[in-house]
């Protein structure tokens, strides 16, 4: 079957997909998009996680069939979508839930070739800066999922208590930090957006 | 070639930038967090096909037939090969010992072994493929413990053994046998005022590395294969696969492919012969990815253990003796057995000292998967029972846990159960005293003014099953003892490459090495050691490939000593390389460059007094320095087979932990509140990574203490729960807060006075959450992981 869809702001078609093939399967291996992970295929790790019309998904529990004319975000167009919504919420300073994950307002996104080209190759989303600077990445398996869905915690709770950040990242499986680190990226990434308000 | 490691000390361009002690950041962060991070399962090629292994279903069976016809026929698929397909006289291959089949041969010894592979152009197909070939077993009886393994009538795993283990084994389903016996334990026990002894169960570990095994082979114009793969160690890859292809090892070029995690579960081949068999036999390039489910089966775990230990003391608190036996469960194959074993028993009386041992060691064949490498190997088993064994004696004695520890204590100049001297730094009780002081963490948590319990704070999380009702907090403590490096007289050595020159006037490095960066931030320390020791700002690290010497394993908390002092040496050996061709250039101009110590420092040779002798682009010109080396640690020696004494290890490394849980009793489910950690790292080269591995080892402990275990039916040897649904690893909510105090004691002997960091948290983190619990709880418990029926006796 053909699937067509928008990943990271840009139309992709597949052909010839078999009607079996997870989201994950064609970002990875049809679509050249492998930064996110195949840990598990099992919908336990977290590693695959997308923004399916701006939801946290687990792209490996996904039919690629169901993903027909929806958008989809991954890790590598975090940095991207981030410094689209920093331009519609500068400051970051909105209300929790008020920050952007609208259905209308994920599908309304779309990344800008000309504005895309014109932006510093190598920049990074607040959230992917914080990860590095904070240690919390070994391996880095379970890094974009764990991204996708930090990012999407800060952008709907901006000043999250540990006991939030523990909740909301549980689904994310990580085997070699012990997950401090990733708190203290959290908690960076919440700390540096308040500053900047 | 090569020297072996003299003590050295940090001599040269501490004040250059980004070099060792300060926490840089990793150079493969960026590309980590963007998702263009290329693992091995990320490999793509035109034209690729993907493999596929179909594995036995049966624990032990003979292979009565293999029909491949109907796979073969298979539209997409384009090769289905078995046992009767392999290119070479050799077909086996093992890290010591080999015995593993490369494809089953008449018969699989363990459930999940590999019969055939498939490759075909698309996964699904290969899956499916694989299934239609059908395979005609008749079934064995299985052998699953010591007593079936050692019955007079029992099958044998491996008829007509012939490895060096053989001739001194009692039984040949025994792998390896480990006496150790110092003093007299029997005369020394008339002299104990109290006795303790215990039977402890230890459960099956999987690694659960994230990135499941994978890679890529691209066969070769040549007739050689070019191999991309996530492994721990290069060149043994090499050794094993060359031979079973038929391949002299200059025709497989191997580069390491993004690895994600390791643990010891890529010490062993997964699909690196499989996948190169498929690429030389269709001509195309061919991928396998296994998945979680195959993951399980693909690669060794921790071997479960039993172990029996009797303690004893004197009033005053002082060990008298320790007799031991350690029952370890290798499963159908050797891996790293062997090994296992030499650490169990070298390093089961703990960080204690105890002059009268008796103790036993040894590993199983069973038809239970293979067992060998895991993070702590061999010393994390043994610590979770001498550690129980200690806060049993405490109690028979009426002393606070801590203090007898302390009491008892290691110290430098010790002498361990092989008479071998522990010539370092060993601060068993002042990491004791350390964890003790740290703050506690305040009590009832979960208590939120005015508002209802915060459930994500009790045990049971957000299942919400108590609002603190039942629930009664306990504190443990646990200290413990592992070897760094490659021990018993093991060759382990390292090898670096390092280039200086000058690229647009400024001076550059390239550190190239085979080691397997697999997480734990090698590559962050090699580039701080290169601008240290050659004041150079600009380090390239070059990726991992076979075209350099070997690194040895990522394994024992090895890499930062071992390649880390390879590349310090190669360093040093670049440095007198430049300032000679410095004085051979401007030595006329300046009297400094005959009679100074000179160091190099921010891209200059300098005088020590600071003076600037000239750039480094100038000296360099259009020459490069390129220089390969060999670097040894002090050797070390073989156990004795009957009395197990020798200078067996390199280095030791200590941590201790103190948890803090809070235990539901009536449903037996338990929280962990905090586990802190306090090391002796000799010196961290690299702090923010190393508290980094600190928190990770200890969360690998806190698994095995309250969640992870593989189970395997001891009716057919199967394994239940091959998923992350039914294999629990400790998600960020069952995680507590582990406060590290790192503490910084060198070791002489070791590059800029390092110690393995890796395993040691992994030790003692299991042991004090278990105790925590017997604390909360007041019951026996010896067996780990604790599940909540020992907990409720339900």
């Amino acid at each position: 079957m053909r699937v067509n869809f928008t990943v990271n702001g840009r139309r992709y078609e597949a052909d010839d997909v078999w009607e079996g093939e997870s989201l994950l399967y064609v970002l990875r291996e049809r679509m050249g998009l492998p930064g996110s992970k195949n840990a598990c295929e099992q919908g336990e790790c977290g590693s695959c996680t997308v923004r399916l019309d701006g939801v946290p998904v687990c792209s490996c529990l996904v039919a690629a069939g169901q993903v027909e004319g929806r958008e989809v975000v991954t890790v590598e167009g975090l940095a991207d979508f981030a410094a689209h919504r920093a331009e519609q919420h500068p400051g970051s300073g909105c209300a929790p839930g008020a920050c952007g994950t609208a259905l209308d307002q994920a599908r309304r996104w779309q990344a800008d070739p000309a504005g895309e080209e014109a932006r510093e190759t190598g920049e990074l989303s607040p959230i992917q800066q914080a990860f590095i600077d904070a240690g919390a990445v070994q391996c880095g398996f379970c890094t974009p999922g764990l991204l996708v869905a930090a990012d999407e915690l800060l952008e709907r709770n901006p000043e999250p208590s540990d006991a939030d950040i523990r909740e909301a990242l549980s689904g994310n499986l990580c085997r070699c930090t012990g997950y401090e680190k990733i708190l203290d990226a959290v908690r960076l990434a919440a700390a540096r957006a308040e500053e900047t308000v | 070639m090569g020297v072996t490691g003299n003590p050295t000390s940090i001599n040269q361009g501490t004040r250059t930038k980004g070099g060792i002690g300060e926490s840089t950041l990793r150079p493969d962060g960026i590309l980590k967090v963007t998702g263009e991070f290329a693992y091995s399962s990320d490999m793509w090629h035109e034209d690729m096909l993907w493999g596929h292994t179909l594995r036995s279903t049966f624990a032990h069976a003979e292979i009565v037939s293999i029909d491949t016809s109907e796979a073969l026929a298979t539209s997409g698929v384009y090769a289905v090969l078995t046992y009767d397909d392999l290119p070479s006289t050799v077909k086996n291959y093992g890290l010591e010992i080999q015995d593993t089949p490369v494809l089953a041969h008449g018969k699989v010894r363990h459930h999940g072994e590999p019969v055939a592979l498939v490759a075909a152009d698309h996964p699904e197909t290969a899956r499916r493929a694989a299934a239609k070939i059908r395979i005609d077993y008749r079934e064995l009886p299985v052998i699953t413990d010591e007593a079936s393994a050692t019955a007079p009538d029992a099958i044998l795993v491996h008829e007509g053994r012939s490895d060096h283990h053989a001739g001194h084994v009692p039984h040949p389903n025994i792998v390896h046998r480990q006496p150790i016996v110092r003093g007299d334990a029997d005369a020394a026990a008339a002299r104990a005022d109290v006795v303790v002894s215990g039977e402890y169960v230890f459960g099956m570990q999987d690694q659960a590395f994230l990135g499941p095994e994978s890679g890529l082979a691209v066969p070769a114009e040549d007739g050689g294969v070019d191999l991309y793969v996530a492994t721990q160690w290069l060149h043994s890859d090499l050794r094993q696969i060359a031979p079973v292809l038929g391949l002299p090892e200059d025709k497989v070029r191997m580069t390491l492919a993004g690895v994600g995690g390791a643990f010891g579960g890529r010490e062993d081949l997964s699909m690196q012969i499989h996948a190169c068999l498929l690429a030389l036999r269709t001509g195309k390039p061919v991928k396998i990815v296994y998945n979680r489910f195959e993951s399980f089966f693909g690669h060794v775990h921790r071997h479960p253990a039993k172990l029996w230990y009797e303690h004893g003391a004197t009033r005053d608190g002082k060990l008298t003796h320790m007799k031991c036996r350690i029952v370890l469960d290798g499963g159908a194959y050797a891996s790293a057995s062997p090994a296992v074993v030499g650490n169990a028993s070298s390093l089961s009386v703990g960080p204690y000292v105890i002059d009268d041992v008796d103790i036993e060691a040894i590993a199983l064949y069973t038809n239970n998967p293979p067992c060998g490498a895991m993070r702590g190997f061999g010393a994390v088993q043994a610590c979770f029972a001498y550690e129980a064994q200690m806060d049993k004696l405490a109690a028979e004695l009426g002393m606070d846990p801590v203090e007898f520890r302390q009491l008892n204590a290691m110290e430098q100049g010790t002498l361990l159960p092989t008479g071998q001297v522990v010539d370092s730094p060993a601060p068993v009780a002042e990491l004791l005293r350390r964890v003790k002081d740290m703050p506690m963490p305040p009590e009832r948590q979960w208590e939120v003014a005015g508002e209802q319990a915060d459930v994500r704070a009790l045990p049971g999380g957000l299942s919400n099953t108590t609002h603190g009702e039942g629930v009664v907090r306990g504190v443990g403590y646990a200290v413990g003892l592992k070897n760094v490096g490659f021990s018993e007289g093991f060759d382990d050595y390292s090898t670096a490459r390092v280039r200086m020159e000058a690229v647009a006037g400024e001076p550059v490095v390239t550190v190239h090495t085979a080691m397997a960066e697999v997480g734990q931030g090698g590559v962050t320390v090699h580039a701080q050691i290169a601008r240290t020791e050659l004041g150079v700002s600009q380090v390239t690290i070059h990726p991992a490939d076979t075209r350099v010497g070997s690194a040895g394993s990522t394994s024992a908390s090895r890499q930062t000593y071992v390649t880390g002092g390879a590349v310090k040496h190669s360093c040093e050996a670049v440095r007198e390389k430049v300032l000679e061709m410095g004085r051979r250039k401007f030595g006329t101009f300046h009297p400094a460059w005959a009679t100074a110590e000179l160091l190099l420092e921010g891209g200059k040779v300098v005088t020590d007094g600071g003076e600037v002798l000239a750039d480094l682009a100038d000296v360099l010109e259009d020459e490069a320095v390129d220089i390969e080396l060999e670097w040894r640690h002090r050797p070390t020696e073989a156990f004795d087979l009957r009395t197990g004494q020798g200078n067996g290890h390199v280095q030791y490394s200590f941590a201790a932990h103190r948890a803090v849980v809070e235990v539901d009793t009536e449903l037996g489910l338990v929280k962990v509140v905090e586990l802190a950690c306090a090391q002796d790292v000799g010196k961290a080269l690299n702090p923010l990574s190393v508290v980094g591995q600190i928190q990770g080892g200890t969360i690998q402990g806190l698994g095995i203490a309250v969640m992870e275990e593989i189970v395997v039916d001891p009716r057919t040897a199967k394994v239940r729960n091959p998923s992350f649904t039914d294999y629990l690893l400790p998600t960020i909510l069952d995680t507590p807060a582990i406060p590290v105090d790192v503490l910084e004691l060198a070791d002489d002997h070791a590059p800029y006075g390092l110690r393995g960091v890796g395993e040691a948290p992994t030790l003692s983190s299991t042991p004090a959450v278990l105790a925590a619990i017997r604390n909360a709880t007041g019951l026996e418990l010896n067996r780990t992981p604790v599940r909540p029926e020992h907990l409720t006796g339900t």
